[in-house]
């Protein structure tokens, strides 16, 4: 399916979900509650059948916090982007997606290390770069001590 | 001495926890696995990583696009060249450049190169990891041939920086075709070298043959992607599915096997070789005239939106992921960076092996450290 | 007295050809142990005896390990398209000399929580081991420190002692890699003792003799390699398999596999007691490759072939210690060459290559071997 054909289907399942067509991929705007129901039934559907998740980039939107994914399906070659985010900035939890692509494990783990975005579920969250006295560097509000970053 | 009596645990189910790294001479780099053991037979891998993390994704947020490029260069540094298009294509594809003829044959015949030259050094290693020194100075002596094809044009060796937004840093070397011929013609017949050094060994065999095996459904799930991906018969050749450059005007196979253990793997990167030779052969007669570089603009400027692309290095799929906020750098870069997904298998592939073992499939997944840590 | 113990066949030499008789060494060491008899009395004479082939016995260790340093990283250079050590005299031959003064002067890193009797006595075990079976090796007609009748017995029960340092070192290392390394070590030492032990053998049943000397004698017409047929030879390929694994070589070196645990048993030594595992290791294979040439290709005995006389009075001609150095660096080169080709064992495929294959071949062939010696079908 193309970008197009997707958008439709994923907004044939449920009428609530934002669906933009992107640049080059649809791109989905999910609420955090609904993001993994919508992920499982993206892997299961015969039509769309996204069983790579290519990557999970976390995203400081200023306000939100927020993930997103592209999944692609190795049987049809279409790609499609989830996002997602959440404007606690204290305790950000998302659902995890690991018990539905194993490959979520370690790429959740490095969103919580860079971002600070909890994952519920998720089985073994661990700070993967850092260590647990660091601050969340990809955050925009993060102030380096050392002053290396300056923008 | 009574405390030390104490702390010896009499638990038969204690673990015998060894740390190999982040100083180990098999991991390749600062790589720290904390390997749970029993008796040799590996219960459980934790890899702990972060040892020369520098923020890469953090630093592209406060300079400029071509000033990404260079450090692309330094995350898997022995597919520089390829790290260098990803970005060079994001943002050439943001801002609707079209690139001539000459820059995608020239990208891809150094993307080519790189190929042949990481994966030279990955079998040299490789055959080091199973104690086979000299593997090692066969693969570097004949990776130092493409390095001075580098030097030549691009002026460094390893991390080359070659690809700017819009082409490239300088126009080929006047020798450059010339010593490409001749470099294609003197390793196709020093390849079957090293399949007579190490591919055809029995002990070869017996080390590598059933070991790690990692089915396709897992390749998959996990997202191991590249040679490693190709060995357990995941078609994610970028190259193929979504060609980028010249990629669309050669024809080469994808090289796939559903063995999926670390002599596929061996022999996938092996045949890959071949296949790299036969695209550059494809293209180094005929690169089309014109200009390096496309003219750009002084300051680079994507406009507002997210932008994928995703490129074929040696390792796997590495794909950039800008967002970009319209100003002169951008608001978020990620690198989806395959050898950091290609560690995350290791866990799974490497249980109930012993630790040699563990040592070869780590050399057969092929990371590169600084492209984990990033 | 200890010199004295030159066999009777030895002996008869006296009414060979004269360079028959110059390159007899048993006049030699019988003049003197009868000049010292003489002078003193016989407690002493032994005494000095002892001093004297100790001292010799030290001084060819040193000279044997550094020069064999120098031979493997030449022989690796050449099998890697490389130049080799190149730098410091000619062609390099004093580096591991420049090595050597490095290595004495370096500092020795107390362990902390190491049991430190243990980590200090396991160096020497394992030198001493290498000693021990030096003083059996014929190396050339009379120059013998000791002729025992049970000499291969000897050099097998010897040479197996090595492993209680390398299982000291490992142990009293307090590392976990030295651990798993000195385990490697005791289980591949004690398996591959037996390939030995049987591989040798196969010869004695055909020498008829366990020493050394009328080993080497026996071969006067005809190395055992040849004397032997087809048994003889497969025994000679698993001496080599199983002497280079009781050494810890590649593609046996499990016990001290680099990429697997960083430097086995000896991680934890530095300095001159580093040195010494080290120069164990380069005197380990000098033993077994001597033994392989004095058991299986002649010794000292120079390379005969039955009625060929003109040829055999040239080959004559050559020294013995030349033959019997030359034929050890033969062997040593073997050695050499496949530890630098094949990649390295896992240990329980080294242990099954041992309990599954070469055992049952061994007894197998020891069998073969009695039969044709029974026979008669050797020459």
């Amino acid at each position: 399916m193309d970008k197009k054909e997707l958008g439709e289907f994923i907004k044939s399942t449920d009428q609530d979900l934002e669906v933009k067509e992107g640049i080059q991929f649809a791109e989905v705007t999910v609420p955090p509650s609904k993001l993994h129901p919508l992920a499982k039934m993206l892997r299961e559907a015969e039509q769309t059948q996204f069983d790579f998740l290519v990557c999970i980039s976390g995203v400081d939107y200023g306000q939100d916090l927020g993930t997103v994914y592209h999944l692609r399906s190795t049987k049809f070659d279409h790609t499609v982007v989830l996002k997602t985010r959440t404007s606690d900035r204290v305790h950000p939890l998302l659902d995890s997606v690991a018990d539905i692509w194993n490959t979520a494990d370690f790429l959740e783990r490095e969103v919580y290390d860079l971002l600070g975005i909890k994952f519920a579920n998720h089985p073994d969250l661990r700070r993967l770069f850092l260590d647990n006295s660091w601050g969340f560097p990809l955050r925009k509000d993060y102030v380096d001590d050392i002053n290396i970053v300056t923008k | 001495m009574e405390e030390q009596v104490k702390n010896i645990s009499t638990d038969e189910q204690q673990e015998y926890v060894i740390n190999m790294g982040p100083q180990h001479p098999s991991t390749h780099g600062v790589l720290r696995l904390v390997v749970s053991l029993k008796g040799e037979t590996v219960k459980s891998v934790q890899p702990h990583i972060g040892y020369i993390h520098r923020g890469i994704e953090k630093m592209c947020e406060s300079i400029t696009y071509p000033q990404i490029i260079h450090l692309t260069d330094r995350m898997d540094y022995l597919s520089a060249h390829i790290n260098n298009e990803a970005v060079c294509l994001t943002v050439e594809k943001a801002l609707q450049v079209e690139i001539p003829d000459r820059i995608k044959v020239i990208r891809t015949i150094m993307s080519e190169l790189t190929r042949i030259q990481s994966h030279q050094l990955w079998w040299a290693s490789f055959g080091m990891d199973l104690g086979g020194l000299t593997c090692f100075f066969y693969g570097l002596r004949d990776r130092e041939k493409i390095l001075d094809i580098f030097e030549e044009t691009c002026g460094s060796r390893m991390i080359v920086s070659y690809n700017c937004p819009g082409g490239v840093m300088y126009d080929l070397h006047p020798n450059f075709q010339q010593k490409v011929k001749d470099f294609i013609k003197y390793f196709r017949k020093i390849l079957p070298e090293y399949d007579q050094l190490l591919t055809g060994n029995v002990i070869f065999h017996e080390r590598s043959k059933g070991i790690g095996k990692l089915s396709l459904e897992d390749a998959i799930s996990y997202g191991v992607t590249g040679p490693s991906g190709r060995a357990s018969g995941f078609s994610c050749d970028v190259r193929k599915h979504e060609p980028y450059s010249a990629y669309d005007k050669v024809q080469f196979k994808e090289i796939l096997f559903t063995g999926g253990d670390t002599y596929f793997r061996y022999v996938a990167r092996i045949q890959e070789m071949w296949e790299s030779m036969n695209i550059i052969e494809q293209l180094i007669d005929n690169i089309p005239e014109g200009p390096y570089a496309v003219k750009m603009k002084p300051v680079i400027k994507l406009p507002e939106g997210e932008y994928y692309q995703r490129v074929e290095t040696a390792r796997g799929e590495l794909g950039a992921y800008i967002i970009s906020d319209g100003n002169k750098n951008p608001y978020r870069v990620k690198f989806r960076s395959p050898n950091f997904v290609n560690l995350s298998v290791l866990n799974h592939i490497a249980k109930g092996f012993k630790i040699a073992d563990l040592v070869a499939i780590g050399g057969s997944l092929d990371l590169v450290i600084p492209d984990i840590d990033r | 007295m200890l010199l004295n113990m030159i066999t009777a066949n030895s002996l008869q030499l006296v009414s060979a050809p004269w360079w028959r008789v110059l390159y007899d060494f048993s006049s030699l060491t019988k003049s003197i142990d009868e000049g010292l008899n003489n002078t003193m009395g016989h407690f002493w004479t032994v005494v000095t005896e002892m001093i004297i082939i100790g001292v010799l016995i030290l001084l060819f260790y040193a000279v044997i390990g550094l020069f064999l340093v120098y031979a493997e990283r030449k022989v690796c250079a050449f099998m890697q398209n490389r130049l080799g050590p190149n730098r410091i005299g000619p062609f390099g031959i004093f580096q591991t000399i420049a090595d050597l003064i490095k290595l004495l002067f370096v500092e020795m890193i107390p362990i902390k929580n190491a049991d430190g009797f243990l980590f200090n006595l396991a160096p020497f075990i394992v030198i001493i081991a290498g000693f021990m079976a030096l003083a059996a090796i014929p190396f050339a007609n009379g120059l013998h420190a000791i002729d025992m009748n049970i000499g291969v017995l000897y050099v097998i029960a010897v040479s197996s002692m090595g492993v209680i340092g390398v299982l000291l070192a490992g142990w009293s290392s307090n590392n976990k890699y030295s651990l798993i390394g000195a385990i490697r070590s005791g289980a591949q030492i004690v398996s591959y003792e037996l390939s030995v032990g049987l591989a040798l053998i196969t010869v004695v049943i055909l020498a008829g003799s366990m020493q050394l000397s009328v080993i080497v004698e026996a071969q006067r017409d005809g190395w055992f390699i040849f004397k032997g047929h087809i048994p003889a030879f497969i025994a000679f390929v698993i001496y080599l398999i199983a002497s280079t694994a009781e050494t810890n070589r590649g593609p046996f070196d499990l016990a001290e596999a680099e990429s697997e645990l960083t430097a086995g048993y000896h991680t934890e030594y530095s300095g001159i007691k580093f040195a010494f595992f080290f120069l164990a290791e380069y005197m380990n294979m000098f033993i077994v490759a001597s033994i392989a040439a004095t058991v299986f290709l002649g010794g000292w005995m120079p390379f005969h072939v039955g009625p060929w006389d003109g040829f055999n009075h040239v080959m004559d001609f050559i020294p013995p210690f030349v033959w019997y150095i030359g034929k050890t660096f033969f062997v040593i080169w073997l050695m050499m060459w496949f530890k630098w080709t094949f990649p390295r064992l896992r240990i329980d495929q080294l242990l099954t290559l041992e309990w599954k294959y070469l055992l049952p071949i061994n007894l197998v062939n020891v069998l073969i071997m009695a039969f044709i010696v029974l026979m008669g079908w050797h020459f």
